[in-house]
């Protein structure tokens, strides 16, 4: 696939979700609602990606405060759904419904796993938290997608955001060492070949027991940013080079997003992040002019759009920034890399908590 | 000369990071180093591993430690030494200039504090025998044998000393240099415009014929700083009085916090005041009055306005120069808006009626000012009616001092926690009272600085016995 026919087919998609999501046979309440009071009709109008900035930001409060049953789409009226929490330390989460979307995603990223890292049929153990959030189905998913079952170990990062913010550092040290010590009495107990987790559980693993030594050879990692510097600590020490290390971008209103892990040592462990186009599109704007694409090479804030017939959510601005990179023969769309909290150098953030 | 690149240290193994932050030179937009950055967790992962380096050191004789400490001195003082990753050679004078390129310093302060270092390398067995009370080295050898005609038996606490450096000032490197000796490896995290002297120490020690293995250097942000507080054995680090509070009960860590050293003349010598206005100077003004250990607050129980003129007067002869004056004394600093808010502070403690800055009329210009695109505090003597001002008691990285009437009798309630007292007096009595004060750490009895210390009687805490302790033991038989 060329750049221009993957923007080809971003713009069809843009086409069928605009009919999808804003008619009545089809389209959740909320978006109904809304085109009723905006005024003008999306299915006229948004002919393509380029035309997404027609929209507004989407807010994320409207996910904390509107009723779920207001997303779900009349086509899929009377089905039960999942609820999906994303962020939140206090007050209501955040919530996300979903059906299938789940297993797509992770369908479609298990696509790129290399078998020799993940192989087929091989257990898996996920690291991080669980309960509510739609990783906990997901990684599961992909681990059964792929012929393997999956371990659990849950961490509560609401509760370690809240010890950071109130200081108690040993704290979140003994809570991350009672999280660690079940992680690797499994992976001891257990035949294991590939973990999800985050990078700094991933970090602690490797404090308390070699990981490739105990069978694992494929690491997939999302949840925060990283600095190239600590990507390649990662891959050359924790995973000893010998385990692949597979950073992602995502959470649970995008999917998610992947990168070229054979390719970053000759980046210099620099990670950029393609969206899973079309299901969703990432684009780096000028924070103080949000319709504006920032150019290659620039920094940016993020903005992701999700288009899926389950869930349609545009310009939802990341509290993230990183820089535009070009289409890959691999993903011929934009990158985002060097992924970092928005803000970053003039503030100081919790991030990177688990 | 191409920029050197300051790597890391991993058990003496350098190593390049991809996160590289480049230090200007003051005043300009020229890079002056770049140093690689740690993260935090690379730091947690060595840190497990820290039992080879101890072995490393465990495995050589104490003795041959004390002479590589003392070859490490000669070369740390005359030897070009490489600097970076790429090993230019760096003699002592490109040290200097290096040094004063980052922190402000001028240079013959740099000097003056490299003259000091020099000094703890060549008298650590003087050290050593002060820090334990005569102990035979050779102790640290076996593990036990006799002190005083008694069994002792000492294990160590850590399997390294960290030490969380500073910027402003590369003598309190002094600090962690006796460590090697005790078979102690160090990891030291340095301040983020002074990469420079760790650094030639640790090339000066190696040279010396000490194992590499003995040194981790960690520039790092401020996680990484607080991961090795954390996890650290034994743990020193530098900090204004919350961070004291903050560690207070921790006994893995030792925090060098403000001094609060005082000069106090007594009832029967403030007839001669006159005769110790050099020594009040001094112990002011010395190191840019940056030290714990300079004079910040000055008790006499009468003549205060003639004392603090006095004083005033002559300190106001010390002003921003060239960094390369030999007679510059006052740093400049690194970071300028530390200036900007010291310098806020003392204006909202002169902004009661009960504090004159008596050195205004002396001085040439404002108390802040610029030079050479470098901001400076000139010197500052404050004439306080009462320990109640604000300025009473206060420390700043700049030579300023309060000069307080007090009578005699009252001194000791008055005065707090100090890390130095210079008393000058003969008063037998009030000797006695000194000395049984236990909020004084150092005693100085006489015409003696503050600034003036001897390394063998340590002032702020003992480094023997914060890496090690003592046990009690009994051998039946050696097999």
């Amino acid at each position: 696939m060329t750049p221009d026919e993957a923007k080809d087919q971003l713009d069809a998609r843009v086409r069928e979700m605009m009919t999808w999501h804003f008619s009545e046979e089809t389209g959740c309440p909320f978006w109904l609602d809304w085109k009723k009071e905006a005024g003008w009709d999306p299915r006229e109008e948004v002919k393509g990606i380029d035309d997404i900035v027609k929209f507004d930001h989407f807010q994320d409060e409207w996910l904390r405060e509107e009723k779920n049953e207001r997303f779900v789409p009349n086509a899929y009226k009377g089905k039960p759904f999942n609820v999906f929490e994303t962020g939140g330390t206090t007050g209501c989460p955040k919530q996300r419904v979903g059906w299938e979307d789940y297993k797509h995603d992770y369908e479609q990223f298990s696509d790129q796993l290399l078998d020799e890292y993940f192989p087929k049929g091989g257990n898996w153990i996920m690291v991080g938290p669980t309960g509510p959030r739609r990783l906990r189905l997901a990684v599961e998913h992909l681990a059964n997608h792929r012929g393997g079952s999956c371990y659990h170990v849950d961490l509560d990062p609401r509760w370690v955001k809240r010890l950071i913010g109130r200081k108690e550092l040993d704290q979140v040290e003994r809570y991350q060492a009672h999280v660690m010590e079940q992680a690797v009495n499994i992976i001891r107990a257990r035949d294991i070949s590939c973990i999800f987790t985050t990078p700094k559980l991933l970090a602690s693993i490797g404090e308390r027991i070699s990981i490739p030594s105990h069978g694992i050879k494929g690491c997939f990692c999302g949840g925060t940013s990283m600095t190239p510097e600590y990507v390649r600590f990662l891959q050359e020490e924790v995973l000893e080079n010998e385990a692949l290390f597979v950073p992602t971008y995502g959470n649970t209103l995008m999917g998610l997003a992947v990168s070229i892990p054979e390719e970053l040592q000759q980046n210099n462990y620099s990670v950029t992040y393609w969206a899973p186009q079309p299901r969703a599109a990432l684009r780096i704007v000028d924070p103080e002019d949000t319709a504006k694409t920032m150019g290659y090479g620039e920094y940016g804030r993020v903005e992701l759009t999700t288009l899926t017939h389950e869930f349609f959510m545009p310009r939802f601005l990341e509290r993230d920034e990183a820089i535009r990179r070009k289409p890959h023969e691999k993903y011929p769309w934009d990158g985002v890399g060097d992924v970092r909290p928005f803000g970053a150098l003039t503030k100081s953030v919790i991030e990177g908590v688990y | 000369m191409k920029t050197p690149h300051i790597p890391i240290l991993r058990q003496g193994r350098p190593y390049k990071s991809l996160d590289v932050q480049s230090i200007e030179k003051l005043g300009t937009d020229e890079p002056a180093v770049e140093i690689s950055f740690a993260c935090a967790d690379m730091i947690k992962h060595d840190m497990l591993k820290m039992d080879k380096a101890r072995a490393k050191l465990r495995a050589m004789k104490s003795s041959d430690l004390i002479e590589i400490t003392k070859r490490a001195g000669e070369i740390f003082l005359n030897d070009d030494l490489p600097v970076g990753i790429d090993g230019e050679p760096q003699s002592p004078e490109d040290y200097v200039q290096a040094l004063a390129s980052t922190s402000g310093l001028p240079h013959s302060l740099i000097r003056m504090n490299m003259k000091r270092l020099g000094g703890i390398f060549g008298d650590i067995e003087t050290i050593f025998r002060g820090l334990t009370r005569g102990l035979d080295i050779e102790v640290l050898d076996k593990g036990y044998g006799e002190q005083g005609g008694a069994p002792v038996s000492f294990s160590p606490n850590t399997t390294e000393l960290a030490v969380i450096l500073p910027s402003n000032s590369p003598a309190v490197n002094a600090l962690w240099i006796p460590s090697i000796a005790m078979k102690i490896p160090v990891l030291l995290k340095p301040g983020r415009e002074e990469p420079w002297t760790p650094w030639r120490i640790i090339l000066a020690f190696i040279k010396a014929g000490c194992p590499e293995e003995a040194f981790s250097l960690y520039p790092t942000a401020h996680d990484g700083s607080g991961a090795i507080i954390r996890r650290a054995g034994r743990c020193m680090l530098f900090g204004d009085d919350s961070t004291v509070k903050q560690h207070e009960h921790d006994p893995r860590i030792e925090v060098h916090g403000t001094g609060y050293s005082k000069l106090v003349i007594g009832e029967d010598e403030i007839e001669n005041w006159e005769k110790y206005i050099d020594t009040i100077v001094e112990s002011v003004s010395a190191n840019s009055g940056r030290s714990c250990i300079c004079t910040s607050t000055i008790v006499v129980p009468k003549y205060g306005d003639e004392i603090a003129e006095a004083v005033a007067k002559r300190v106001a002869e010390i002003y921003p120069r060239s960094q390369d004056d030999p007679d510059a004394k006052l740093s400049g600093f690194a970071n300028p808006k530390f200036a900007e808010w010291i310098n806020e502070a003392v204006e909202t403690g002169l902004e009661s009626p009960g504090s004159t800055d008596v050195t205004a009329k002396y001085r040439k210009g404002d108390r802040f000012m610029m030079k050479d695109g470098m901001n400076y505090l000139q010197p500052t003597i404050v004439r306080v009616d009462s320990f109640d001002e604000d300025l009473a008691i206060r420390e700043f990285l700049f030579p300023f001092a309060s000069v307080v009437e007090c009578p005699q009798a009252e001194v000791l309630d008055k005065i707090g926690p100090s890390l130095v007292v210079t008393a000058i007096t003969k008063d037998l009595e009030w000797i006695n009272e000194l000395f049984d004060c236990p909020t004084i750490d150092r005693l100085n009895i006489g015409n003696v600085p503050t600034n003036r210390i001897k390394w063998d009687q340590p002032h702020e805490g003992n480094l023997f016995e914060f890496l090690y302790s003592r046990r009690s033991f009994q051998i039946a038989e050696i097999a």
